[in-house]
C-alpha cells in the first residue's frame, strides 16, 4: 500500500499558524524571561499582537477569496467564507479576553503558582516573593487556535483533535483561580470529566459512522448518508453520538451539568472568555456537521434537536429564576440560551447560517462584558484591601448609584441576553428564529419567545436591583468597585459594540449573508 | 471469525466505560472510565477498519491514543492537585458548588 504525501496550502493556514506559534513561543517566554513584571508585559503583548495580526490575515483572506474557497490539507479542512466569519468572531473574542485576563485589579484573577496547594506555606511564600506565572495567555493562545481550526475542519477525526486542542487549556485554565481556590479546583475536576466523557462519546460515534459509511470526511458522509437505506441503526447511532458530544460543549440540557459549576468556579475572566468563545467555537462546528454530513438525516436527527431545545430554554430559564449567585445565573442563561441557539437548526434552513454567527457574536460580545462587570464589583478584604468578588446578587444592591456607567452597561447586556430592541441580543434572536420558521419549526418558536419573556424577568430583576433599590448601611466599606483601566475599556468597547449591533446592523448582517455558503468539497 | 464481533464488543466496553464515569464516585476510576470508552473507540474504529478493508481507521485509532495520554496528563494534574488540597479524590466530598 502507497502512502501519497498529501500537499499542504499553507496560505490557507496562515491565521491558525500564526495563533499557534505565537502561544509556543509564549512558553518558551516562560522558560526564559525571569522578571514577573516583563515576562507579563511581553506576554500580553505578544498574545494580542498575535490575535490581531491573525484577525488582520483572515480579513485579508476574506478580501480575496476565490470563488467559495480554499480545500487544504487534502480535503480535511475548508478555508471558506463561514469559517473565516467564525474565526473573526473568535478572534475578537480572543483579544477583549487577553485583556482581561491583564488586568491587574485586586492582584489579578489567576494565582501566582497553579502548582501550590490553597493555603499552604508554598502559596504564601510565592505571594511574598512576588511570583506570578503567566502562562494563562499561551495556555489562551492554544485554546484560540484550537477552536479556529474546530470552525474549518471538515474531517471528523481531525475535528475531534481539534476540539481536544482548546478543551485542554480550558480546563487547566479553569484551575488557577487567585482567589477560592477550592471552589476552582472543584469546578477544573468537574469540567474536566465530563468534558472528557463527552470527548469519548464523540470519537465512538465518529467510529460508529465510520462503519457505517467507509469514511470521515463530512461531504462524503453526507453522500454516503443519502444512499444508505433509511434508518440504518448504526450510522443513525454514530450520528446522534456525535451531535451529542457537540452538545457537551455547547452547554445543551440534558449536557449542561458543567456550566454552572466551571462558570462560577473560574476566574471571572476565563469565564467571560470560556462563556463567548467555547459556545461559538461548538456551533460553528455543529453547523458544518449538521448542514454538511448529516444533511439527509435532517427528519431521524430533528427529534434531537427539538428536545434538547426545548429541554434547554425551559429548564435553563426556570433554574436562572432561582439563582442567588451573579455567576451562577448567568450560567443557566447561557444554558437558555444553548437552546435558542439549537432552535436556528430546526428544519437546517439557509438562514441559520447568517443568524448564527450573528446571534453568537453578539451573545459573546455581551457574556464577555457582563463577566468583566462581574470581574469589577469586590468584597473587601479584612485588611481592607480588595477580596474576591462580590456574587451574591443582594451585594448588587443600589450599584446604580454607586457607578452608573458600570451598572448601565451591565443593564445593557443584561437587556442584549433578554432580546429587548435596540440591543444586539434582538437581532440576533429574530435572525435565529426566522431561519426556524423558515423551516418550518413555528412551534418551537413560539415556545423560545415564551421563555424569552420569562427569562426576561430575572434579567429586569437585577436591573432592578441595580438602579431602584437602596443599599443597605454599609454597604460601601464592604463592597468595593474596582477600576481598571483595561477592564473597564473592554466594558465600553463591548457596550458600544452592542448598541451598534443592534441599532444598524446591516452592514454586520450583509457580511454574514455572504458568509452562508458552506464549502463542499469531495476530499 | 466475524469481524463484527469486535464491534459488539468494543460497544459492551464503551458501556462500561460510560457506566463507570456515572456511577462511580471516586475521580481516579470516574477517569479510568474515560479511558475505557476511549479505547473502545479504538477497537470499533480497527475493527471496522478491517471489514472495510483498507487501512484509515487504523490511522485513526493512533490520533485517539495520542490525545488520549495528552488528556491523562492534564487530567491526573487536576486530580492531584485536588487531592493535595483536600486529602480526598471522592467526587460527592467537594460539594462547594451546588444549585
Amino acid at each position: 500500500m502507497n502512502f501519497v504525501t498529501p500537499t499542504i496550502d499553507w496560505a490557507a493556514l496562515t491565521p491558525i499558524i500564526i495563533v499557534l506559534g505565537a502561544a509556543a513561543v509564549g512558553i518558551l517566554i516562560e522558560a526564559f524571561v525571569k522578571s514577573p513584571a516583563t515576562r507579563r508585559t511581553v506576554q500580553l503583548g505578544l498574545a494580542v499582537v498575535a490575535l490581531a495580526a491573525a484577525l488582520g490575515v483572515v480579513i485579508a483572506q476574506w478580501a480575496t477569496l476565490e470563488g467559495a474557497g480554499t480545500v487544504a490539507m487534502a480535503g480535511m479542512l475548508t478555508v471558506d467564507r463561514q469559517a473565516l466569519a467564525w474565526m473573526s468572531i473568535l478572534l475578537v473574542f480572543g483579544i477583549l479576553a487577553m485583556l482581561l485576563f491583564a488586568s491587574r485589579d485586586g492582584g489579578g484573577a489567576f494565582t501566582e503558582l497553579g502548582a501550590s496547594t490553597p493555603g499552604s506555606l508554598e502559596e504564601k511564600l510565592a505571594r511574598r516573593a512576588g511570583l506570578a506565572v503567566t502562562e494563562v495567555y499561551p495556555l489562551a493562545l492554544f485554546a484560540v487556535g484550537g477552536m479556529m481550526l474546530f470552525t474549518c475542519v471538515t474531517d471528523l477525526v481531525f475535528l475531534f483533535v481539534a476540539l481536544e486542542v482548546f478543551s485542554l487549556p480550558l480546563y487547566i485554565m479553569v484551575a488557577l483561580s487567585r482567589r477560592r481556590r477550592f471552589l476552582s479546583h472543584e469546578a477544573a475536576l468537574k469540567y474536566f470529566l465530563l468534558g472528557a466523557f463527552s470527548s469519548a462519546i464523540f470519537i465512538f460515534g465518529v467510529a460508529l459512522v465510520y462503519g457505517a459509511t467507509t469514511v470521515t470526511n463530512l461531504d462524503m458522509i453526507g453522500r454516503g448518508a443519502t444512499m444508505i437505506a433509511d434508518a440504518d441503526p448504526i450510522l443513525l447511532a454514530g450520528a446522534v453520538m456525535v451531535v451529542v458530544g457537540l452538545m457537551f460543549k455547547i452547554g445543551a440540557v440534558p449536557f449542561h451539568s458543567w456550566v454552572p459549576d466551571a462558570y462560577q468556579g473560574a476566574p471571572t475572566p476565563l469565564t467571560a472568555f470560556m462563556g463567548a468563545a467555547t459556545k461559538a467555537a461548538a456551533t460553528a462546528a455543529l453547523v458544518r456537521v449538521m448542514f454538511v454530513a448529516f444533511a439527509p438525516l435532517e427528519w431521524e436527527l430533528s427529534w434531537l434537536i427539538w428536545a434538547v431545545a426545548i429541554a434547554s430554554m425551559v429548564l435553563g430559564t426556570v433554574v436562572a429564576l432561582v439563582q442567588t449567585d451573579i455567576k451562577r445565573m448567568l450560567a443557566y442563561s447561557a444554558v437558555a440560551h444553548a437552546g435558542f441557539i439549537l432552535v436556528a437548526f430546526a428544519g437546517l434552513e439557509g438562514e441559520a447560517l447568517t443568524a448564527l454567527p450573528f446571534y453568537l457574536l453578539a451573545y459573546g460580545l455581551g457574556t464577555i462584558g457582563a463577566f468583566a462587570v462581574v470581574s469589577q464589583v469586590r468584597e473587601r478584604a479584612e485588611d481592607g484591601g480588595v477580596g474576591a468578588e462580590a456574587v451574591r446578587l443582594g451585594q448588587w444592591a443600589g450599584l446604580g448609584k454607586r457607578s452608573p456607567l458600570l451598572a448601565g452597561s451591565m443593564a445593557l447586556f443584561l437587556l442584549s441576553f433578554a432580546g429587548i430592541p435596540l440591543t444586539a441580543g434582538f437581532i440576533g434572536k429574530f435572525e435565529a428564529f426566522s431561519a426556524a420558521v423558515a423551516g418550518g419549526a413555528w412551534v418551537l418558536v413560539l415556545i423560545a419567545v415564551l421563555a424569552s419573556a420569562v427569562a426576561a424577568f430575572f434579567y429586569v430583576r437585577l436591573i432592578v436591583l441595580m438602579f431602584f433599590t437602596d443599599a443597605p448601611e454599609g454597604a460601601e466599606e464592604v463592597i468595593a468597585i474596582e477600576d481598571s483601566a483595561l477592564t473597564r475599556t473592554v466594558i465600553y468597547v463591548t457596550a458600544v459594540a452592542i448598541l451598534i449591533l443592534g441599532i444598524l446592523p446591516a452592514g454586520v448582517l450583509d457580511l454574514f449573508a455572504d458568509a452562508s455558503v458552506l464549502l463542499v468539497n469531495a476530499g | 471469525m466475524n469481524p463484527m464481533n469486535y464491534v459488539i464488543l468494543a460497544a459492551i466496553l464503551f458501556s462500561i466505560g460510560s457506566a463507570a464515569v456515572l456511577l462511580r464516585r471516586n475521580a481516579i476510576v470516574a477517569f479510568m472510565g474515560v479511558e475505557l470508552m476511549l479505547n473502545a473507540a479504538n477497537l470499533a474504529l480497527v475493527a471496522f477498519s478491517r471489514i472495510h478493508g483498507e487501512l484509515n481507521g487504523q490511522i485513526m485509532a493512533f490520533f485517539v491514543m495520542v490525545v488520549a495520554a495528552a488528556e491523562v496528563v492534564v487530567g491526573l494534574a487536576i486530580i492531584i492537585a485536588v487531592f493535595r488540597a483536600r486529602q480526598s479524590i471522592s467526587l460527592d466530598e467537594p460539594a462547594e458548588l451546588k444549585g
